[in-house]
């Protein structure tokens, strides 16, 4: 486009703040970031190895990636119910329960932490109605899942919203009219255009969960091996002043969270694609 | 009531917007047991999930009294917690944006190679633990770090002192502003900076007169977004601060200590000073996406 290409010469300041953005990026975030990859780089092929594969890492893996993959999936189900109702149904104080949804987002990890681990210990508000069907939460791999489930709540339920909120009413009305009834509407016709924006909400759920570290410090006990996340491993190596460990780890955390990213931009592609038709 | 003949498609308003249930088209109405079952599910799983957290907040505050609560939240460490967060976000908050202004004027009014990339890169800090973000900073400027023996000879303190603290908090809330403002500002287009600019305005002119008002609320969101962030981040925080009291504890850490030293009540009074920003967070975040609504 000609008055596109002609911007340049038009509106100033493109050196002034592409200069800047360039250096407050490369200074606070790149050369940061950086530092782990280089100082991983140092070390020898076997001593990384023994660093990102010993048993106690691998259980941590084992924890933070089952919790996140189990929360990530409640939140995929449950997310899509409450989208559905948010859009679709009318009910008193409904604009409240819209903001509320963004609370995880909103409050300090610690807070919802400290508050989960109240809720669910073996005496308090919810812990005392498990505690005698022998349920214990708090401390153990549920404590981890509740946890992580709060914190990705919100995805799902911010990524369906919009596209069910532009979904048009005539392929319903298309497909009652073409002898559908309401399950297989539902089933056959709502759910598949649904799925890229569920895919990418759990996605998302699942990418924050892997690297969640305060709201799970408090509810998981840090046993290690049973309930000892990846991020709280990193923080306890660190304390040892085991540096070389403790950024191997990262390492390893931080490419799977930049392989999780691409795969989010794909789906999101994916599902513009899908509603541009 | 439903009409006779389904109005044409363009005159349809959508969903959120139709008045009453009544009104959909029965294609498009779920049966009313699924309605009920769906709106209880809902609402059961986010009273479990948001409500009781939050309401257990503030009863585990006042479980020991107004008086207990008062003097939780006057403590000298608690009130020095309270001015380090306070400064903290005073540099935090402005410095990111500057960022997202000079970003998203960068990306939204000029074309240039690798903008696809600029914009994946500046939104990388949310796909970083907390904890990672907190390290990468100690692998730099800590004791065993690039700059670690220069900064112990110049007798410079950043990881374990305040510095580290605003880096950290600065690279977990780097990108808020800047998303905001980025699609907001390619919405608008150039065609009103192209009018001032070819009246005589020079660039700030431009920019204070004309972009500015245009992105008022969505900047305000952003600030919004990134304060609450700046204010409660943990893991990062927790990484470079070396928690002692009174000097390098932000509020969050400060309710941790509290926690763990089984003063549950005091650890809940600080912490509901955070729950209360949350409201007010979501509070305005609705009020600024209800306006956008309203005039667009």
């Amino acid at each position: 486009m000609t008055r596109a290409r002609s911007s340049r010469s038009i509106l100033p300041g493109f050196g002034l703040s592409l200069g800047f953005t360039l250096a407050y990026l490369g200074l606070i975030v790149l050369v940061p970031l950086s530092a782990a990859f280089l100082r991983t780089a140092g070390m020898s092929w076997h001593d990384f190895v023994a660093a990102v594969a010993s048993p106690r890492v691998i259980a941590a893996y084992r924890l933070s990636f089952g919790a996140s993959l189990a929360a990530g999936f409640v939140n995929m189900v449950f997310g899509l119910i409450v989208a559905w109702v948010l859009v679709r149904y009318s009910f008193p104080g409904k604009r409240i329960v819209d903001a509320l949804v963004d609370l995880p987002f909103a409050l300090p990890t610690a807070v919802a932490g400290i508050a989960l681990t109240s809720l669910y210990s073996p005496n308090g508000w919810i812990g005392r109605w498990l505690a005698p069907l022998g349920i214990r939460v708090a401390f153990t791999w549920t404590g981890v899942f509740i946890a992580l489930t709060f914190i990705g709540l919100p995805f799902v339920v911010r990524t369906v919203q919009p596209v069910l909120q532009e979904l048009e009413p005539e392929i319903e009305e298309a497909a009652s009219t073409l002898g559908a009834n309401r399950r297989q509407t539902v089933i056959r016709i709502l759910l598949p255009e649904l799925l890229p924006s569920l895919l990418t909400g759990f996605a998302l759920a699942f990418a924050r969960a892997l690297g969640e570290y305060g709201s799970v410090v408090f509810i998981s006990g840090n046993m290690p091996m049973k309930t000892e996340i990846v991020p709280l491993l990193i923080i306890t190596k660190l304390e040892q002043y085991d540096y070389r460990g403790a950024t191997a780890i990262a390492v390893v955390m931080l490419v799977s969270s930049f392989v999780l990213l691409l795969l989010i931009n794909l789906l999101q592609k994916w599902s513009r694609r899908f509603h541009t038709i | 009531m439903a009409p006779a003949v389904p109005a044409p498609h363009a005159t349809r308003p959508p969903f959120g917007a139709r008045p009453a249930r009544s009104e959909l088209p029965r294609a498009t109405r779920d049966p009313a047991w699924a309605r009920w079952a769906l709106t209880g599910a809902a609402l059961a799983f986010l009273a479990f999930f948001l409500v009781l957290p939050l309401v257990v907040v503030f009863a585990q505050a006042f479980s020991k009294g107004g008086a207990y609560f008062l003097a939780a939240i006057r403590e000298p460490d608690a009130l020095a917690a309270i001015r380090l967060t306070l400064l903290t976000v005073a540099i935090v908050v402005p410095a990111n944006v500057v960022f997202g202004i000079a970003a998203a004027w960068a990306i939204a009014k000029f074309r240039f190679p690798g903008k696809s990339l600029l914009t994946t890169l500046i939104d990388l800090p949310f796909a970083v633990s907390p904890v990672i973000s907190g390290l990468v900073y100690v692998l730099v400027f800590g004791a065993q770090g690039w700059l670690g023996p220069w900064l112990i000879a110049h007798n410079i303190r950043i990881i374990f002192a305040v510095p580290g603290i605003v880096l950290a908090t600065a690279f977990v809330t780097f990108p808020f502003v800047a998303r905001e403002l980025i699609p907001l500002m390619q919405a608008q287009g150039t065609d009103e900076e192209y009018s001032a600019v070819t009246l005589g305005a020079n660039g700030w002119q431009t920019f204070w007169r004309v972009t500015l008002p245009n992105i008022r609320w969505g900047l305000f969101y952003g600030v919004i977004l990134c304060n609450a962030r700046a204010m409660g981040e943990f893991g990062a925080v927790s990484v470079v601060s070396g928690h002692i009291r009174g000097e390098t504890n932000t509020m969050p850490l400060h309710v941790e200590i509290l926690y763990n030293e089984y003063n549950i009540a005091g650890a809940f009074a600080v912490a509901s000073l955070l729950a209360l920003l949350a409201i007010a967070t979501l509070v305005i975040k609705s009020i600024v996406e209800w306006r956008q609504t309203r005039t667009a």
